[in-house]
């Protein structure tokens, strides 16, 4: 059994009122708060053991690489990475997609070949892909989704032919809430000889990743929505695959000798990583990530079920709501639309209540062009989340039909 | 405590739910479109300036938020039958009044009924909604052949 109040004692924002009000915080799917714990070891690293990583040999650059180093370790046992070579930092979820296209595309993909996403990416898991097939002249194939929001898993098979080279699939979509069949889609896309990219970003939260059971080639994240820090973020793929890429950008700690005649690069994952990096926002992703260790996927899971079930209970029940998403397999979203109300009025008149959401696209455009509404309102829950902050959202909602009425 | 319902006045309310002005026109010398496509707010603007330099005639359609349509309906309502050369100092008063410091008073006896869009300053991410009519109409008008955008 989860202790919600020891839980939201560990977040200090919420601890506020707005216009007079409790903050209630249902925007989790945009970003997540951050523990006291995070906070902590953002602020010690800069108040104690602030310096460069990698070269100096002075204490305090020792502390640094040792805790920065540390943070990748964390991250790559949570992902059960094969070792830490696997594990790149980088800005977050949109770079490391950047990054794949960019180095690993460049160098496979070609004129002719495929690459297969869904119709519920991100646009950071379109646009990428969509300038790489132009630039080489490849095809970007999009698989279909059915009106529940769910991916359509035969057409899915049926896009796959020895053309496909790579399929770059979230694992739970943020517009939606749906969780993707990452397993069946990493197994087809393999039996025709396609790498697969999983966009992790809004599932490493609320779901456990191994990434070796799953066989994946690339997984991503972002710290920020698993209570970490923003600008930081991960590249996970298998290490015969990343010595094989090209760097993707070029500078300082990515070489290993450097003369104008001729460059040699670093090993990895120093390879994927020129320049200073986010030391601080590492090591707070790596206590990011033990304070979900320190609650258990099982907890997790069970706990944001409830909830949604909760939330799902009481939208079914509200006059005039329609639900975007309705997958079986989904987690932490309630994505909907009001008949009287347009998102955006609505996304201003619950602030006014303290109820934080988000209403728009989503970057999710053709997830709108779908369903063909303008723009979604969007409540996504947390661990720190309550029945009692559902019932403040749906009574805001009721108010907003109010005002229309 | 600045109210909701400052925002989202009856009037705005009603302008809203039954738009003054709303369709295509049958004759129309100026049209234009406005779009933002972040939040989605799609409009378009239709002109008719008779020979006297009138506008004898103005609507839209589209589709948005509340505060955008609402905006373009009292727009339209507001510069019906006024001399187009009104239609810059018109744009002026609105964007100011939009833009202004909450404690600043709008001036009514300039702006009429537009006033009543005065308390979208204090939501700074609406402001937008409100302007994207005038600045289609502003596009219409000049014929730029542009898609307004206030995003």
């Amino acid at each position: 059994m989860m202790d919600i109040t020891k839980i939201r004692a560990d977040f200090p924002i919420l601890n506020q009122q707005l216009y007079g009000k409790p903050l209630v915080y249902l925007d989790n799917a945009a970003t997540t708060q951050k523990p006291q714990s995070v906070i902590d070891a953002i602020t010690h690293y800069y108040e104690c053991d602030n310096a460069n990583v990698h070269r100096g040999v002075h204490a305090l650059s020792e502390r640094a690489t040792a805790d920065y180093e540390g943070a990748r370790k964390i991250i790559a046992g949570f992902f059960n990475a094969r070792s830490e070579r696997e594990v790149i930092f980088t800005r977050g979820t949109t770079e490391a997609i950047n990054l794949i296209a960019s180095s690993w595309g460049g160098a496979n993909i070609r004129a002719g070949d495929e690459v297969v996403i869904t119709h519920m990416e991100h646009h950071s898991n379109i646009v990428p892909w969509q300038m790489l097939c132009k630039h080489v002249g490849a095809t970007l194939k999009v698989a279909p989704i059915n009106d529940a929001g769910e991916l359509i898993i035969e057409d899915f098979d049926a896009l796959l032919s020895e053309r496909t080279k790579l399929v770059a699939v979230v694992h739970m979509s943020n517009a939606l809430g749906t969780i993707n069949p990452i397993e069946h889609i990493i197994e087809k896309a393999h039996a025709v000889g396609a790498k697969v990219l999983i966009d992790g970003a809004q599932a490493a939260a609320h779901l456990a990743v191994d990434v070796q059971a799953l066989d994946c080639d690339f997984y991503v994240t972002s710290a920020h929505k698993m209570y970490g820090p923003t600008g930081i973020g991960v590249l996970i793929g298998k290490e015969a695959i990343l010595d094989a890429m090209p760097p993707y950008q070029g500078g300082g700690d990515m070489i290993r000798m450097v003369t104008f005649e001729k460059t040699e690069y670093n090993d990895l994952p120093y390879k994927f990583e020129a320049g200073t990096p986010h030391i601080s926002g590492a090591i707070g992703f790596g206590k990011a990530i033990e304070y979900i260790q320190g609650i258990g996927f099982e907890a997790i899971a069970k706990r944001e079920q409830e909830l949604l079930a909760y939330a799902t209970a009481r939208a079914n029940g509200f006059d005039g709501l329609r639900q975007i998403g309705t997958a079986r397999e989904k987690a932490c979203v309630l994505s909907f639309v009001l008949d009287s109300v347009h998102p955006h009025d609505l996304g201003t008149i619950v602030d006014r209540e303290g109820v934080a959401i988000r209403a728009g696209h989503h970057c999710a455009m053709p997830v709108m062009q779908f369903f063909k509404v303008p723009a979604t309102a969007r409540a996504s829950f947390s661990i720190y989340n309550t029945e009692a902050e559902v019932d403040v959202l749906f009574n805001a909602l009721k108010k907003a039909q109010d005002i229309f009425a | 405590m600045f109210d909701l319902r400052d925002l989202y006045l009856q009037v705005i309310v009603d302008h809203n739910k039954a738009p003054r002005n709303f369709g295509v026109l049958k004759d129309y010398n100026h049209d234009a479109d406005g779009y933002n496509p972040l939040c989605g707010d799609k409009l378009h603007v239709y002109v008719h300036v008779n020979s006297e330099e009138i506008i004898e005639d103005i609507s839209f359609e589209g589709e948005g938020c509340a505060i955008s349509v609402a905006s373009a309906s009292l727009m339209t309502e507001t510069l019906k039958g006024k001399p187009i050369s009104d239609f810059p100092d018109s744009f002026e008063s609105f964007q100011h009044m939009v833009t202004s410091d909450i404690n600043e008073e709008p001036d009514e006896e300039k702006l009429g009924k537009l006033a009543v869009l005065a308390g979208v300053r204090e939501f700074p991410s609406r402001i937008k909604c409100a302007v994207l009519c005038w600045h289609t109409l502003k596009s219409a008008v000049e014929d730029s052949h542009e898609v307004a955008k206030t995003e």
